[in-house]
């Protein structure tokens, strides 16, 4: 994460959401793994390198930042990961071993389009328009941007 | 009709012409506001002598004495059951005949200055103060309780002031007002505490009250209270003469009085001869009873400081070139006289307070008669000082007739005015302390010599010198008042005065002692005898004779320096030892711990703005940083 | 393979958390703050996905908002994208340490 290069970085994050895909093939939920990459590696990271060239930023050498910041931020990043593990390791969870998770395709279609209490029929509504939303938006700003150029 | 409903009038006219003419003057032509002004005086005036009238002759003395009537009488403040200021107005004899003299002097002064004033750009400012002040002093005599004298007492004051200002650019004249003000402003702060004392030990701020519960036997022995070996009665009445005195220019603090010259003539003859400075005799006349019944000790006061001051002045007019500081000096030395009549009398008899309203009386007439006399001499030669006259009498016919008499007036000569009044003082002072006497006769001596000094200076000696521009001895409307007032000045005398008003409101019985008046007039026939030979003719016995004196004369002439004592006093003394430090104190601990506390919070504030960078990754290292942290005091250090 | 616990994985997921949260504080490039934020999203989908599958396996609650929370990353991605790119043609730089418009 912390090279100069930026071109580097996005390099590493790739190779980070494969990782976490593969977590999720391992804890046998093939589905989510396959969204993951299909969206994140194919689709994000796809889009980063594009911005990298359009802002022609992909040989030059970042600037580091300042020393103190540095420090803070490590000192506030390690309070914090210190105090969550120590809060993960003391909780006693209540592990249920029993039933596995079904999560066959068919499993996911059928729920996903449920609009009984246990459906989220409406929850993918809302992301659709939330997707339209975004959509406009960034046609929006590059359009704004088009036209204080010319 | 009750003429008595109506003398609520008699002050307001004035009052609504000064509403009037301050609002609108400017906007009117210099005739309406001046006929303005003379109209509502001249009703006023009218009004009070219907007053007059009514008091003393229709009604006359009821049950053997004059009622103290009080038309009007409205509750203001009230300050305990029994304690509270009322505002009211109050009629006996001595009210009634100051509103005669005031109201009628104004109106001649009023006239007068329809002439004297032509051509001046603020006409109509002049008179609209001319009308507060006739409104204030019309309130002043009429008032029926201490403090409503003293509000009309301050407002006297500042007409005073504007008044002497009203050449508002001549430097001289600004500094003249401010002395005015100063000085009756300091003497009125005795007078307050005088007030508030006298209010407290007879519980009633009311003069009638006040009168009756101070001069009942049984309440004598109650005032046992001590304050420095003197009684609380005694103080009270030596502050309010003190107030009085400052009013009336007695000395000390009779500094003002001349420096006041610099207001225009009318005023110095409407103000500072006939009715501001005889506020103070008014006033001792008011209380005259209390004064006089209770053995306290303050009438003495009373008679001492008076003559001084007559005898001071006296001498110190001898010696003055700028001949309305003479007639100033004159003033001063005229009350003086009249004070100290008060101071000799008692109240059975009450000679002495009867001779000195009746000076009082005659006094007013006579002394304006000088005032505007001088000041058409003045109109005439354009200067002020004695060298630049002489000679005037073919110029001026009708102003030296007129101030002619009112010399003689003063002088004590008979028939005119002054001799039956200043002979009804020195016959009261003979008979209740001879001392006085003495120096009162050697005073009268010496007021006819330089009353003659100045007469035969401005009219006869030598021939005046700049007269290239004289146009006339002046209107119609400056040559009037001389006249009606040389008249009067003649005849007034005769006013069987003491049928009228005597301390306790009984009639009592005016006599003339014949033998007796003989000396004073001796003494005044020899003043004037020497003066003609002084000055009828330009010689240099008078040089001659002030240079053999030497040492006397000059420091007669420079008024015997107590203006720079006083100068001394304040500037090396209160200036340095108290004005100083208290200025020191008020910029560096005061103005320092505001701009401390000021300057702390700039110097707090432009630390803390730092916070605020524009970065927004600081802002999130702060947020993280924080959520940490309040969880850390969630989780933890709530339990 | 030993017993994996949940506990492992929510401790991998706190430590990816964590990287994220300190690439955001100190990168000065908007574009590598894109990823750390990206970095962030992802360690949040696995801690859902492994409390469904550990804690309770008979509904796809978790798995649903992962799914969920993937699509609205994306959607995210694309406007930060157009954001960064309108800044770029401001300012000429996209370096975050020029932007102090509301500085004091």
């Amino acid at each position: 994460m912390t090279t100069t290069k930026i071109f580097r970085a996005a390099i590493f994050l790739l190779f980070t959401l494969i990782g976490v895909a593969g977590l999720y093939f391992w804890l046998q939920v093939e589905f989510v793994a396959a969204v993951q990459i299909i969206v994140y590696v194919g689709g994000i990271v796809v889009l980063i390198i594009f911005s990298i060239f359009l802002t022609q930023q992909s040989g030059v050498e970042m600037e580091k930042p300042s020393f103190q910041r540095t420090i803070f931020s490590a000192i506030a990043v390690l309070c914090g990961a210190g105090l969550t593990g120590l809060l993960i390791y003391q909780h006693q969870f209540a592990v249920n071993s029993g039933n596995t998770m079904d999560d066959s395709p068919q499993n996911i279609g059928t729920k996903m389009l449920d609009y009984q209490d246990v459906g989220f029929a409406l929850p993918f509504e809302v992301i659709s328009i939330l997707l339209l939303a975004a959509m406009i938006g960034a046609i929006v700003i590059a359009l704004k941007s088009n036209a204080e150029e010319s | 009709m009750n003429i008595y409903n109506y003398t609520s009038l008699i002050p307001l006219l004035p009052f609504a012409g000064f509403l009037l003419l301050a609002l609108f003057g400017k906007k009117l032509p210099e005739k309406i506001s001046g006929f303005l002004g003379v109209l509502f005086i001249g009703v006023a005036a009218l009004l009070s002598l219907a007053t007059a009238y009514q008091y003393f002759i229709i009604d006359g003395a009821i049950n053997g004495s004059y009622p103290t009537l009080e038309p009007i009488k409205i509750t203001w403040l009230q300050f305990t059951s029994s304690l509270a200021i009322d505002m009211g107005i109050m009629l006996d004899p001595i009210s009634v005949m100051m509103l005669v003299v005031v109201t009628f002097i104004s109106l001649m002064v009023h006239i007068y200055s329809l002439g004297y004033m032509h051509g001046e750009t603020r006409f109509a400012t002049y008179y609209s103060h001319l009308q507060l002040f006739t409104f204030s002093m019309l309130g002043l005599v009429v008032s029926s309780n201490l403090f409503q004298i003293y509000m009309f007492w301050e407002l006297v004051g500042v007409s005073s002031f504007l008044l002497i200002g009203y050449y508002y650019d001549k430097p001289s004249a600004v500094a003249a007002s401010k002395k005015a003000f100063i000085v009756t402003r300091f003497a009125d702060l005795f007078f307050l505490i005088g007030i508030l004392i006298m209010g407290l030990t007879a519980n009633s701020f009311d003069f009638n009250t006040i009168i009756q519960t101070l001069t009942s036997t049984d309440s004598i022995e109650n005032h046992g209270a001590q304050f420095l070996g003197f009684g609380v009665l005694s103080w009270a009445l030596t502050l309010i003469f003190i107030g009085g005195a400052g009013k009336s220019a007695m000395f000390p603090l009779h500094i003002w009085l001349p420096d006041a010259m610099e207001g225009p003539t009318p005023v110095s003859a409407l103000i500072h001869a006939a009715t501001m400075v005889v506020a103070g005799v008014f006033l001792v006349a008011r209380l005259f009873p209390v004064f006089a019944i209770t053995d306290s000790g303050a009438l003495e006061i009373v008679a001492y400081v008076g003559i001084f001051s007559a005898l001071f002045a006296a001498v110190i007019a001898c010696t003055q070139t700028d001949i309305k500081r003479v007639l100033a000096y004159s003033t001063m030395s005229q009350i003086g006289f009249m004070m100290f009549a008060l101071g000799v009398s008692d109240f059975e008899h009450g000679a002495g307070y009867t001779s000195s309203m009746f000076h009082l009386f005659t006094h007013a007439f006579f002394k304006s008669l000088l005032f505007l006399g001088a000041g058409s001499v003045i109109h005439a030669v354009h200067s002020n000082e004695m060298k630049d006259m002489g000679g005037l009498k073919k110029y001026l016919p009708i102003t030296h007739i007129t101030f002619l008499i009112a010399c003689l007036a003063i002088a004590g000569i008979p028939p005119f005015a002054g001799f039956f009044s200043k002979e009804g003082i020195l016959h009261a002072a003979y008979e209740s302390n001879p001392a006085i006497y003495y120096v009162a006769l050697i005073t009268s001596g010496i007021t006819a010599f330089y009353m003659f000094r100045l007469y035969y200076s401005i009219f006869w000696n030598k021939q005046a010198i700049h007269l290239q521009n004289f146009h006339g001895e002046g209107t119609l409307s400056m040559k009037l008042p001389l006249i009606i007032l040389g008249t009067l000045s003649a005849v007034v005398g005769f006013i069987p005065f003491a049928n009228f008003i005597t301390p306790s409101g009984q009639p009592g019985e005016s006599h003339l002692d014949i033998l007796f008046s003989i000396a004073p007039v001796l003494i005044g026939i020899t003043g004037i005898i020497i003066a003609t030979v002084f000055y009828k003719s330009q010689n240099n016995k008078a040089d001659n004779f002030a240079a053999s004196l030497n040492g006397l004369y000059k420091s007669a002439y420079h008024k015997f320096y107590i203006d720079e004592v006083y100068t001394f006093i304040t500037k090396k003394v209160i200036f340095n030892m108290i004005g100083k430090p208290a200025a020191w104190f008020d910029k560096n601990v005061v103005d320092g711990l505001m701009n401390a506390i000021g300057n702390t919070t700039t110097t707090v504030s432009e630390s803390m703005k730092e916070l605020q960078s524009g970065k927004v990754q600081e802002y999130a290292l702060y947020f993280i940083a924080g959520v940490i942290g309040l969880s850390l005091i969630g989780i933890y250090l709530w339990m | 393979m030993s017993q994996i616990t949940i506990t492992h994985i929510l401790f991998l997921s706190t430590a990816l958390f964590f990287i994220g949260v300190y690439g955001l504080l100190t990168r000065r490039n908007m574009i590598t703050m894109l990823m750390a934020v990206e970095l962030i999203l992802n360690s949040v989908n696995i801690n859902f996905v492994a409390f469904n599958k550990y804690l309770y396996p008979d509904n796809l609650n978790g798995l649903f908002f992962t799914i969920f929370i993937i699509a609205i990353a994306a959607a995210e991605a694309a406007v930060a994208i157009a954001i960064i790119i309108n800044i770029y043609r401001n300012h000429r730089s996209i370096d975050v340490e020029d932007n102090e418009e509301m500085k004091f």
